[in-house]
């Protein structure tokens, strides 16, 4: 791994950077280079994700109603249990027609869609993968991801308006309040995550989480984790609050109007946002690339040289912890019907913001008390 | 130079946003510049290492006050005829406004205070230094008293705005949604067992 | 009370969510009921009311008289029927068109017609490519009766019990 780095950095970065940028500024231009490269290497794997979690979600939904789910399309004459459905899908929404509504508001309706993907690509900035892998280790990463996330919503107004059409803004109109009354409770929780970390850095707060599956944060902040989570499906419109999109009521909420690949930049905002919320959770709350055998077995055997890379801590844990909470979000989907408009916001309000505020000073106490084994 | 480069952009792009939020007709797009503004100062104010700042000011001032602002905003009819009807009227009033505030600008820019060179020159801080803490050590010691006078002035302005809210009698024949979720089966449906009646 | 409070607690800990997500969790992996349609097929009732024919005496005598019954009972108004004597004397339709885009298949024609000659066949695999390809003609419907006569003759018999 270092290696192929090294060998990158000095046979092409450096050579390039050296042609294209002036002399004093080669230390700039090999930085640049060198993240841009980085962003790649990041945003390459999650928009791969992106496209295969449809395609997991149409069979494990598929699954759950007894159905197959799609098998046919795959690669060359073999079927392959319908592997090549995703690209099929992207292959015929970048040919399809982008049909611009003439009452609408031409220049808000281009850009709605990028700007609820941008949020979602660029928290994964501050994302932790490793003890070492991380593209950008701020002090406030914490509250970086908080500002991203309540970005996202405003793809969805901007659509919404700039659509001109009744639907449009009728979904626009509830994922607004939908969305600033879930941040607050998502907020909440991840003041919790600060508190029982003592740090706003991300890498940080794994290493408070280091000891065994009991020192993970999920049992301490237990009703911080449910209700992040809960949020998190809320604030990603998913079902069962997927209200801003319902298709049984106004159609398609705030993204009716639009059609090919805009329409698709907006279905793979919405599948960032949930692999985001699903990686951050297992950050915050399932001890991020830690292993859930520490505390178990002996350290001696985690950190061997065979062994150690497979079962010690790791880029493949947070892979799978990932993995269990975008299932969960497609097992909701699968599961409950869509809840009523006053009911989500009576949920939102009236229930998470008061067990978040509760549970704060709880932990409060408890990291001033320094309880065993978490805060001792 | 980077730097200075990304100053002069973000500086550009902030003046530009923030004259056109001023000049812009339509409500909607003027409210959007803003939130583009206050892009552009909390990326300024990433390039002094304020992150805990720029970051608070996207959190709150994009991600929840301006939605809220575009949620109202976008909701208005306006009139553009009604609200252009007073400009010559209300002009003189306006002029005066705004050379009062260029006036107090121009006092408090060529004051000493901005002389000193403590201001013309940004010093990199050190590794490890971490702007929210310091920024959290400060609040809660220096200025603590400060801080828990707009605590308690936003505590009133919430208790205020939630009794305005509040105070209208309640006739409403709306659901309560609490009550509706904790109803169960039993409360509801009563099985009975009866024999299966025959043929007469 | 205690119930209220029961249903308090349970509630706080998503009780009722839990036994939702668990059931749809047990039926992952039941059984699939999906038929994988080109390569299978569901079975067939022999009342399968699909694409119209019209029916021949084993002689090669065409069956309708144009008593215009179906037409009359069609609710959707989708057979048009115009009739002329024939050379010999017999009672003979001119045109016999259904249009496929209006039929709901409900199968009144089959059921009105005296003298069995409009059927409902098991076809259901039919596609139009170009206008006018779902206006079935008198020379076309009489084309699929020859083609699906043994099959029609076997789902008439099945059902004259009944009849």
């Amino acid at each position: 791994m270092e290696a192929i780095y090294q060998f990158i950095n000095q046979q092409l970065l450096m050579p390039m950077s050296a042609m294209m940028f002036p002399a004093d500024l080669q230390a700039e231009g090999l930085y640049l280079m060198q993240t841009s490269l980085k962003v790649m290497a990041i945003l390459s794997p999650v928009l791969f994700t992106v496209a295969y979690f449809t395609y997991a979600e149409r069979k494990i939904i598929g699954f759950i109603q007894g159905r197959i789910g799609p098998n046919r399309v795959g690669f060359f004459g073999f079927k392959l249990w319908g592997l090549g459905q995703p690209i099929a899908d992207a292959v015929k929404l970048i040919v399809k027609e982008i049909v611009i509504p003439s009452g609408a508001n031409k220049t808000l309706f281009v850009i709605a869609p990028i700007v609820s993907l941008a949020p979602s690509l660029a928290a994964w900035a501050v994302v932790p993968f490793d003890d070492t892998k991380v593209l950008a280790d701020i002090n406030a990463g914490l509250l970086y991801i908080l500002a991203l996330t309540s970005l996202a919503v405003y793809g969805v107004i901007i659509a919404g308006w700039a659509s001109n059409s009744k639907y449009a803004f009728l979904g626009a109109i509830r994922s607004a309040a939908q969305i600033v009354a879930y941040e607050i409770a998502m907020g909440f929780a991840l003041v919790g995550v600060l508190v029982a970390a003592g740090s706003l850095n991300l890498g940080d707060i794994v290493m408070a989480q280091s000891g065994s599956v009991f020192h993970w944060f999920w049992l301490p902040l237990l009703p911080l984790f449910l209700i992040y989570f809960i949020s998190g499906v809320a604030e990603t419109n998913r079902a069962p609050f997927d209200v801003a999109e319902g298709e049984s009521e106004i159609v398609a909420g705030f993204h009716v109007e639009y059609g090919g690949m805009a329409f698709s930049v907006f279905f793979m905002a919405e599948y960032a946002n949930m692999v985001l919320i699903s990686v951050l959770s297992a950050i915050m709350f399932l001890g991020g690339w830690l292993s859930p055998l520490q505390g178990i077995l002996p350290e001696s055997v985690l950190s061997s040289e065979v062994i150690g890379s497979l079962i010690g801590p790791g880029l493949h844990w947070l892979l799978i912890k990932t993995s269990i909470f975008m299932f969960f979000f497609l097992w909701l989907r699968a599961t409950f019907p869509r809840y009523r408009y006053d009911q989500i916001m009576r949920l939102g309000w009236k229930v998470f913001i008061p067990i978040t505020i509760v549970w704060l000073v709880v932990v409060s106490a408890l990291v001033v008390a320094g309880v065993p084994p978490w805060f001792d | 130079m980077i730097e200075l480069i990304v100053f002069y952009i973000f500086g550009a792009l902030l003046l530009g946003a923030a004259t056109m939020v001023v000049v812009m007709r339509n409500p909607v797009h003027a409210a959007l510049f803003l939130v583009l503004a206050f892009f552009c100062s909390a990326a300024i104010w990433l390039l002094l290492q304020a992150e805990f700042l720029a970051i608070a000011l996207v959190l709150v001032y994009v991600g929840a006050v301006m939605v809220l602002f575009l949620f109202v905003v976008m909701m208005l009819d306006i009139n553009m005829v009604t609200i252009r009807e007073g400009f010559a009227r209300y002009l003189p009033f306006g002029l005066f406004v705004a050379i009062l505030m260029f006036l107090v600008m121009g006092l408090v820019v060529s004051s000493d205070y901005f002389l000193s060179d403590a201001f013309s020159t940004f010093s990199h801080v050190r590794e490890g230094y971490s702007n929210t803490q310091h920024l959290g050590q400060t609040l809660y010691t220096e200025y603590l008293y400060q801080f828990e006078i707009a605590g308690a002035i936003l505590l009133v302005a919430i208790v205020a705005a939630i009794s305005l809210s509040m105070s209208k009698a309640k006739v409403t024949k709306a659901p309560n949604p609490g009550d509706q979720v904790t109803v169960k089966k039993q409360d509801r449906l009563r099985i009975v067992k009866m024999d299966a009646e025959g043929k007469e | 009370m205690i119930q209220k409070v029961k249903n308090y607690i349970s509630s706080l800990f998503l009780w009722e969510l839990i036994k939702g997500l668990n059931l749809t969790f047990r039926y992952m992996f039941k059984r699939k009921v999906t038929v994988q349609y080109p390569e299978e097929k569901t079975p067939q009732s022999h009342r399968f009311r699909g694409l119209h024919a019209l029916r021949r005496y084993p002689n090669g005598e065409e069956r309708c008289i144009a008593c215009k019954l179906c037409e009359a009972v069609c609710p959707a108004v989708a057979i048009t029927i115009e009739s002329e004597p024939r050379d010999d004397g017999s009672r003979r339709t001119t045109r016999y068109d259904i249009d496929l885009t209006k039929c709901i298949f409900c199968g009144f024609c089959e059921e009105s017609c005296p003298v069995d000659s409009i059927v409902e066949t098991r076809i259901f695999e039919y596609h139009g490519e170009k206008r006018g390809d779902l206006l079935m003609t008198k020379s076309r419907l009489l084309e699929i009766g020859e083609l699906a006569e043994k099959q029609i003759a076997e789902d008439r018999a099945l059902d004259a019990l009944y009849r």
